[in-house]
C-alpha cells in the first residue's frame, strides 16, 4: 500500500515497477488476489477519507463482489479483461448504477442513475473494480474542488492545499494509492490540472475519442473522459479500453483505436518537441521554470530537436473558454428544475411553476454554477449573442489554426500544467483567479487535440515540496504518438 | 436584452433580467453580488474584441465533422416505473407539479 507523502524531501514520483500495468500482472501471475487488493484499498479510502475527503461514496459491497467475481473468474481459467485485478476510483458526475451520482452538488444528492455511463460498461467487461465516486467541484466548474458542496477536497503533498480540479478527488484516491487508476473529466484541465497538483499522469484525449454518454453534461462542445494513473502506460491501457465509437454518442469519432505503447516509447533522436514561448513567462513559478529548463536540456541532450513555436492567441484562451463554457452549461443545466428527478425547493402556498422553478434552482445550484449559468445565460442572450459568443466561437478557429500551423513543426508542444504547484485551500476565490489557473490547459479543450500531463518532478514553496505537471499536446487523433513520446519523457524527466 | 447596446456595462435591471432568463430566484443582495462578478468577467473577456475575425467562420465543435446518424429503429428504453420513481413528486403515474395555469385558464 503507498500512502500519502508529507516528508518535504520525498520524490513526487511513483515506482517505476508499481502502477496498475504490474499490479494487474501480479494478480495474473496469482502473487497476489483482486480482493486482497481491494480490501486493503478500503481500509486506505476509511483512514484517509477524514483528512484527504477524496471520496463521496465508497462502493464497499459492489466492489467487493466484483473483486470476488474477478478473482473466481482467473481462478477458473477465464479471462476476465485487460483490467482484471485493478481498482479504479470514478468521478462523481460519471452515471453508474451503483451509489449516487452526484456532480458534487445538492441538486443531485439523492440522484441514483437508472443506467451506467458507456465508460462504466467498458470498464467492468475490461475486468475493473469500481471502488467508489470521487469528489469534485460542483458540475465540474471550478479548478481546486473547493466548490464541491461536500466539502473541500485536500491534497496529501500538502495538506492545507488543493488538489486541482475539478476531477481533485480522482487525483488524490490516485497519488494517495487509495486506487490504481481513476476516472476524471476535463471541460478545460480538469483532469491534467489536479493530476499535475498531485503528481499523477492525467490524460484528456482527442475529443470524440471516448463516449460522453452518462457524463453529466457540462459544456458539451468541450468535455471529455480521462483517467488518472501512476504511469503513462497506465493512462494508455485504460485509454485503450475505453476509447472507441458508441451508438449511445453521436459525437464519437469511427476513426480506429490502435494499441498505443505496442511499439514501446518514442525514439528520442527523432523527436521534435515544440516550446511554445507563451507558456515560459514570469506567471510561471521560478521552481516550475527551473525544472522544464532542466527537462529541455535532458531532452537535447538525449538528441531531440527543441523548436521555438508561437502561440499568440494562448492569453485569449481563458477568454474564449469562459464564453463558450458558461453558455453551454447555461444551455445543459436548464435540465435541472425540480420536476422529473434531483432536488425539488419545498413548495409554498400559492406558488406557481416558474416560482418552483427559480427557487428550486437557486437553492440546489452552489454559487460558481449559478455565477456560470447567468455568465451563459447573458453571452447567449440577443444583443450580446454576436459581440460573445459568436466571436469566442471565431477565435476558437484561430486557436484551432494556430495549433495546427505549431505541429507543421514540431510532433508535441511541451510546457507547464500550471502556473505553479498547488496553492492553499481559499487563497483564490475570486473567480478570475481561479479561472487562471487553466491558462495553460483550456486551449486543448477549446481545439479538441490530445493533452496529457505528466509528473515533472517537485518544486518548493514555503518549506514545502509539490508535484508539478508538464503537459504534452498532439494533433487531434495522434494518441498514440503522444502516449509513446509521453513515455519517452516520463523516463527522461525522473533523471533531469 | 434590451436595456444596454453590447459596449455598455451591464446595469442592475439587465442582470436582474439575465437571472429571470437564468431561472434562478436573486435577492438584491446577490443581484448586487452576480452584477459584480459579471463585470468583472465581462471586462476580462474584452480581449476577445481586439482580435480580427472578419471572415472567420465560427466553430461550435473543436472539428468540422457532421454527427453520425444512427438508423431510425426503436430499441430497449428505460422502464416508466424507474423513471417515475426518480422525480421528487408523483401522483400515480404522473409527475406533480404546481398549478401551470392561472385562474380561469391562461
Amino acid at each position: 500500500m503507498t500512502t500519502p507523502s508529507t516528508d518535504p524531501n520525498s520524490s513526487s514520483f511513483f515506482d517505476p515497477g508499481d502502477d496498475l500495468t504490474t499490479r494487474v500482472q501480479s494478480v495474473r501471475d496469482g502473487k497476489t488476489t483482486t480482493s486482497l487488493r481491494l480490501e486493503s484499498m478500503l481500509t486506505a479510502a476509511e483512514s484517509t477519507n477524514p483528512s484527504l475527503h477524496a471520496f463521496h461514496e465508497v462502493l464497499t459491497d459492489f466492489a467487493r463482489a466484483t473483486a470476488a467475481s474477478v478473482d473466481a473468474r482467473l481462478a477458473a481459467g477465464e479471462d476476465p479483461g485487460p483490467l482484471a485485478g485493478s481498482v479504479i476510483a470514478v468521478k462523481d458526475n460519471i452515471c453508474t448504477t451503483e451509489g449516487r451520482t452526484t456532480c458534487g452538488s445538492r441538486m443531485l444528492e439523492n440522484y441514483r442513475s437508472p443506467f451506467d455511463a458507456t465508460v462504466i460498461t467498458r470498464l467492468l467487461d475490461a475486468g475493473a473494480t469500481l471502488i467508489g465516486k470521487t469528489n469534485m467541484d460542483e458540475f465540474a466548474m471550478g479548478s481546486s474542488t473547493e466548490t464541491c458542496a461536500w466539502g473541500p477536497v485536500r491534497n496529501p503533498h500538502g495538506i492545507n492545499r488543493v488538489p486541482g480540479g475539478s476531477s481533485g478527488g480522482s487525483a488524490v484516491a490516485v497519488a494517495a494509492g487509495i486506487a490504481d487508476a481513476a476516472l476524471g473529466s476535463d471541460t478545460g484541465g480538469s483532469i491534467r490540472q489536479p493530476a499535475a497538483f498531485c503528481g499523477c499522469v492525467g490524460f484528456k484525449p482527442t475529443y470524440g475519442r471516448i463516449s460522453r454518454f452518462g457524463l453529466v453534461a457540462f459544456g458539451s462542445s468541450l468535455d471529455q473522459i480521462g483517467p488518472l494513473t501512476r504511469s503513462v502506460r497506465d493512462a494508455a491501457a485504460i485509454y485503450e479500453v475505453l476509447a472507441g465509437v458508441d451508438s449511445n454518442d453521436a459525437t464519437t469519432s469511427d476513426l480506429p483505436v490502435e494499441p498505443s505503447m505496442a511499439d514501446g516509447p518514442f525514439d528520442p533522436a527523432s523527436l521534435r518537441v515544440g516550446i511554445p514561448r507563451e507558456h515560459y513567462t514570469t506567471r510561471n513559478h521560478p521552481g516550475v521554470t527551473e525544472r522544464l529548463e532542466r527537462i529541455i536540456d535532458s531532452l537535447r541532450a538525449v538528441g531531440a530537436t527543441i523548436i521555438d513555436i508561437d502561440l499568440p492567441l494562448t492569453d485569449y484562451g481563458i477568454s474564449t473558454y469562459y464564453v463558450i463554457a458558461p453558455a453551454e452549461a447555461s444551455s445543459n443545466l436548464s435540465r435541472y428544475d425540480g420536476i422529473r428527478y434531483g432536488y425539488r425547493a419545498d413548495p409554498r402556498p400559492g406558488e406557481g411553476l416558474e416560482e418552483l422553478y427559480a427557487r428550486t434552482r437557486s437553492e440546489g445550484f452552489g454559487p460558481e454554477v449559478q455565477r456560470r449559468i447567468m455568465l451563459g445565460t447573458y453571452v447567449l442572450s440577443a444583443g450580446y449573442y454576436g459581440a460573445y459568443y459568436k466571436r469566442a466561437l471565431q477565435v476558437r478557429r484561430l486557436i484551432k489554426q494556430e495549433f495546427d500551423a505549431a505541429f507543421t513543426k514540431c510532433d508535441v508542444l511541451l510546457g507547464p500544467t500550471s502556473p505553479h504547484p498547488a496553492f492553499q485551500i481559499g487563497a483564490k476565490l475570486e473567480p478570475i483567479s481561479m479561472y487562471l489557473n487553466d491558462v495553460y490547459t483550456v486551449n486543448a479543450n477549446i481545439a479538441g487535440i490530445p493533452a496529457i500531463s505528466i509528473p515533472g518532478g517537485m518544486v518548493e514553496e514555503n518549506g514545502e515540496a509539490l508535484p508539478i505537471g508538464l503537459q504534452l499536446q498532439a494533433p487531434a487523433f495522434h494518441e498514440t504518438s503522444l502516449l509513446r513520446i509521453a513515455s519517452t519523457i516520463e523516463s527522461l524527466v525522473r533523471s533531469a | 436584452m434590451t436595456s444596454s447596446d453590447s459596449n455598455s456595462a451591464p446595469t442592475l435591471a439587465d442582470v436582474a433580467k439575465v437571472a429571470a432568463l437564468s431561472r434562478l430566484a436573486l435577492d438584491p443582495d446577490a443581484l448586487d453580488s452576480a452584477r459584480g462578478d459579471l463585470l468583472a468577467i465581462l471586462q476580462h473577456v474584452a480581449n476577445l474584441q481586439t482580435l480580427d475575425v472578419e471572415g472567420v467562420e465560427p466553430m461550435p465543435k473543436p472539428q468540422d465533422t457532421v454527427n453520425r446518424l444512427a438508423e431510425d429503429v426503436p430499441g430497449p428504453s428505460l422502464d416508466r416505473d424507474v423513471l417515475l420513481a426518480m422525480a421528487p413528486k408523483t401522483e400515480g403515474h404522473f409527475i406533480a407539479v404546481p398549478k401551470v395555469l392561472g385562474e380561469g385558464g391562461a
